[in-house]
């Protein structure tokens, strides 16, 4: 018996996400009193993981796999939890992750949880604590089967380490042309700029802004904390910036450490999408906007005045 | 090509959410059901491909009696035809087990989902759909053209877009994108009449093989009231943050 854990990676590099999920399969792996078992797949630096607690892990490198691709992917991490004899596998809540784990689950006849919180509150029966209801609510929910499947939410058990002496191990796998039923053709990415999904901060502004000419400001505050850009959604819709930023119950899901939000009135619909960001800040006109109730911090304010002031200030506190 | 739309019947994104029953039950009282935002987006391309590549079109519920309003729904925006399994949904593994005898049963070779359902938020049943179906798969789909049994399709990935390219059979698990909001179709009063005459099949659930059960609901612990920093007093808030939150 075993824990498997899958550490994801884009072009060799693991994100943030892949460290919670080794971080949260050491902790499952003591909880149930066995041993952690860490899966890369053409992973530059997987010795990375041993900082987070990673006993053994298991490297696949094969160039059919360069590309993400769901059913290869949730093939080989039926062959790696075969080998190591697993009967809980943890994957991430990443796009590929969600996209995986459905498939692992039914190849492994398994029980799954997604959008997990937290570790295991009770190891028999098997309880998980999952959001819910666009993040109004949590369901605690039982797996029943012998073997499961965890997805952890982003940001949600957190990066911990905890290094240990490691070994690395390679895993021959073999991948059949039916497994290769999607193929790849075209990647089109944005460089050089931080995702929303990887963002440990995020700022966003709403229609409070007037018009797409007044982004010279976020841009700025974004560029100085190294965070990435977002928008509400009639922002979007107005064409003022790209679909891609935003956020919500119907556009992208924010789960950041801190989430600034500037002329945007907190709307459910919003709020559903970014609550699960740790700390929010908001700067409205408005006293009376919904946003104030969500937030921790706020600043009742023009944001044509506090905007360029609060640059000024973050550069001055990143210089000091 | 015959197409299956699986429609999942959720509360309005509104709708307070309250539990009874020892937080066992999620409490519906007053609660405005509707068809599941992605699910909207999904079945609008279906008709697409119905006016302009003949498809046929069916819509399918697993749920109890109380789904069929929005069945009906989805018949009057112009599907052809509705199921309804008779099972309460409580895990994403039965839902999906019920919508692949449906998809066996039917020969339906597209099959189009929404990337997540609004209530449990599982995002599991398309992906599991696909598996037990030996079905090809693609999620999170913001484009989706077939020709014949050639499917060009795009899906949303970190930072961008990646185009595949893929063969029928499949599951798509789509979203925004795959048609735009401004697309989407609303039931007018012809679509409503026609909707009461289109049939309604229930059958009845072929297994009710849970994998996981729901034992209670919590919300999330009440937030502490805002804390006001003065908009002349920055340094109040970049110290809060690097030293309270420490997030900066
Ligand atoms: C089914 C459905 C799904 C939806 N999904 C989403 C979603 O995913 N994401 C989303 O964002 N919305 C979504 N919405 C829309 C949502 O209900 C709101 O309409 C939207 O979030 C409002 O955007 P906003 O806050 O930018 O604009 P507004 O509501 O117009 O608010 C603008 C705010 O800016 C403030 N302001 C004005 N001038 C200034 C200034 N100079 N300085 C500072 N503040 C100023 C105002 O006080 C006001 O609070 C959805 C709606 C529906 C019905
Ligand atoms: N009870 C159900 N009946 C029919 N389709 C469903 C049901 N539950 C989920 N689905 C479909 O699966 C998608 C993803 O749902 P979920 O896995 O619950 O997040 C939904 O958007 C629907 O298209």
């Amino acid at each position: 018996m075993s824990v498997l854990v899958f550490a994801d990676s884009t072009d060799g590099k693991f994100k943030k996400t892949a460290f919670e999920v080794v971080s949260y399969g050491k902790k499952l792996a003591e909880q149930l009193s066995t041993n952690l078992v860490v899966l890369t797949i053409n992973a530059t630096d997987a010795s990375q993981l041993f900082t987070y607690g990673a006993e053994k892990v298991l490297t696949v490198s094969n160039d059919t796999l360069a590309t993400f691709n769901a059913k290869a992917y949730a093939s080989v991490i039926k062959q790696a939890a075969d080998a190591s004899n697993a009967n809980v596998v943890v994957v991430d809540s990443s796009i590929n992750g969600l996209y995986v784990a459905p498939l692992v689950a039914v190849a492994l006849n398994a029980g799954y949880a997604s959008n997990v919180v937290a570790a295991p509150s009770n190891t028999s029966p098997f309880t998980v604590k999952r959001k819910a209801f666009s993040n109004k609510a949590f369901s605690n929910t039982v797996i029943s089967t012998e073997n499961k499947v965890v997805g952890v939410a982003k940001n949600s058990f957190g990066v911990h380490e905890n290094s240990v002496e490691g070994t690395l191990e390679n895993l021959e796998v073999t991948i059949s042309e039916e497994d290769l039923g999607v193929k790849s053709e075209k990647i089109d990415k944005v460089t050089g700029k931080v995702t929303i999904a990887d963002a440990e901060i995020v700022v966003s502004a709403g229609r409070g802004l007037k018009g797409p000419e007044n982004w010279g400001m976020i841009e700025e505050l974004a560029d100085v904390l190294g965070a990435a850009t977002a928008c509400s959604k009639p922002v979007s819709d107005l064409g003022w910036r790209p679909h891609s930023e935003h956020v919500g119950q119907t556009g992208k899901p924010v789960a950041s450490n801190l989430y600034i939000a500037i002329g945007i009135s907190g709307a459910i619909q919003h709020l559903a999408g970014i609550n699960a960001s740790k700390v929010k800040v908001v700067i409205n006109t408005d006293p009376e906007a919904p946003f104030f109730k969500a937030a921790d911090y706020g600043i009742v304010g023009d944001a044509f005045e506090v905007v360029p002031k609060l640059i000024e200030k973050m550069k001055a506190f990143k210089a000091s | 090509m015959k197409i299956l739309v699986c429609i999942s019947h959720v509360p309005d994104t509104t709708s307070k959410i309250n539990f009874t029953d020892n937080n066992e039950t999620f409490d519906t009282n007053g609660v405005q059901f509707v068809i599941n935002p992605y699910d909207e987006f999904c079945l609008t391309r279906a008709m697409w491909f119905k006016e302009k590549q003949g498809a046929t079109v069916t819509v399918v519920n697993v749920g109890e009696a109380n789904t069929e309003p929005t069945l009906r729904k989805a018949l009057a925006i112009g599907a052809d035809d509705a199921i309804r399994v008779n099972i309460n949904p409580t895990d994403g593994f039965l839902v999906a087990k019920e919508l692949a005898a449906i998809v066996k049963n039917g020969g339906y070779d597209l099959v189009l989902a929404g990337k997540e359902s609004a209530d449990y938020n599982g995002q599991m049943v398309p992906g599991m759909l696909a598996s037990l179906s030996n079905f090809n798969f693609i999620n999170g789909c913001v484009g989706l053209e077939i020709e014949g049994e050639n499917i060009t399709a795009v899906r949303e990935i970190d930072g961008g877009n990646e185009t595949v390219s893929s063969s029928l059979p499949i599951v798509i698990g789509g979203q925004k994108g795959i048609v735009e909001e401004k697309d989407l179709r609303i039931p007018n009063m012809r679509g409503i009449m026609m909707a009461r005459k289109k049939p309604l099949n229930v059958l009845e659930a072929t297994s009710s093989e849970a994998k996981t059960t729901t034992k209670s609901f919590e919300k999330p612990a009440p937030k502490g009231a805002v804390k006001l920093v003065d908009a002349d007093n920055l340094d109040d808030l970049i110290n809060l943050l690097h030293n309270e939150a420490k997030v900066i």
